[in-house]
């Protein structure tokens, strides 16, 4: 008995040894075609890596191991309808995936809020947070137009190039494509034009002892 | 030497059950072939 259990142990240990050796796209073939060992292998290899991406970006381990679980469901499904193109490498594909899973779970837990009375020791919202007035208070308000006055003032320091593109890219919201579109101009310079802009405004703070924050 | 402590350091590593469920769950699917399209269907 003792004899078998050494031979199986052996054999797995073989086994793990020839799938380390195998390619992802191997692994992924072995799979497909019904090898159940590649999974294994294919997720041993890869598990630190989709583990840690998936944990910095939530910071809870419970629940990076329902997104990992998650994840690999979907990579196995994907993979046993052969929906699988090898685009690119197997871990950008599953972080991918993984990334997308962490977004859908953010935006559940925004649309579910759980409510209760008092709240200090949880993460639940408490219903005095919901009834709170939302609209800026009057001193935020005059805050706010302080901080837009001393903006403006700022920027007719600068050359008009440079403001012309600070008001695109932060009053209008355009991309420095929309930019370069609109004023013919490459995409480079309309990034070192922000780029000079931003530090010329910095140094005119600095200069003044202008703070622009609450 | 500086002692590591096990309970302080992240092992940033899935949990066993999380990689035993998800063997379990492959080896549960039965794969339906059609001319178009191929079905995992559960065996349970």
């Amino acid at each position: 008995m003792k004899y078998l259990e050494n031979c199986w142990s052996a054999n797995i240990l073989l086994l793990r040894r020839v799938m380390k050796s195998k390619t992802d796209s191997l692994l992924i073939s072995l799979y497909q075609k019904g090898d159940e060992e590649a999974l294994s292998a294919l997720i041993h290899r890869h598990q630190r890596e989709l583990f840690t991406f998936i944990f910095y970006k939530i910071n809870d381990e419970d629940l990076a191991n329902d997104v990992f679980q998650d994840t690999f469901m979907k990579i196995i499904l994907m993979l046993k309808e052969g929906r699988y193109n090898e685009e690119g490498k197997f871990i950008l594909w599953a972080k991918r995936i993984a990334h997308n899973l962490i977004i859908d779970h953010f935006r559940l837990k925004s649309k579910n809020v759980k409510v209760s009375e008092t709240t200090f020791e949880t993460d639940e919202y408490s219903i005095f947070d919901l009834i709170r007035e939302p609209s800026e208070n009057i001193e935020d308000q005059l805050v706010t137009l302080q901080i837009q006055e001393d903006l403006m003032r700022m920027l007719q320091f600068l050359p008009q190039n440079q403001q012309e593109v600070i008001k695109l890219r932060f009053f209008d919201g355009l991309s420095f494509k929309e930019i370069a579109d609109h004023t013919n101009m490459s995409i480079n310079t309309t990034l070192g034009r922000v780029r000079y802009a931003l530090i010329n405004l910095r140094k005119i703070m600095d200069e003044n002892n202008i703070v622009l924050t609450r | 030497m500086k002692k590591n402590d096990s309970l302080k350091v992240k092992a940033l590593k899935p949990k066993k059950q999380t990689i035993d469920f998800l063997l379990n769950y492959s080896k549960s699917l039965e794969l339906v072939k059609t001319k178009s399209k191929n079905f995992p269907i559960s065996k349970n």
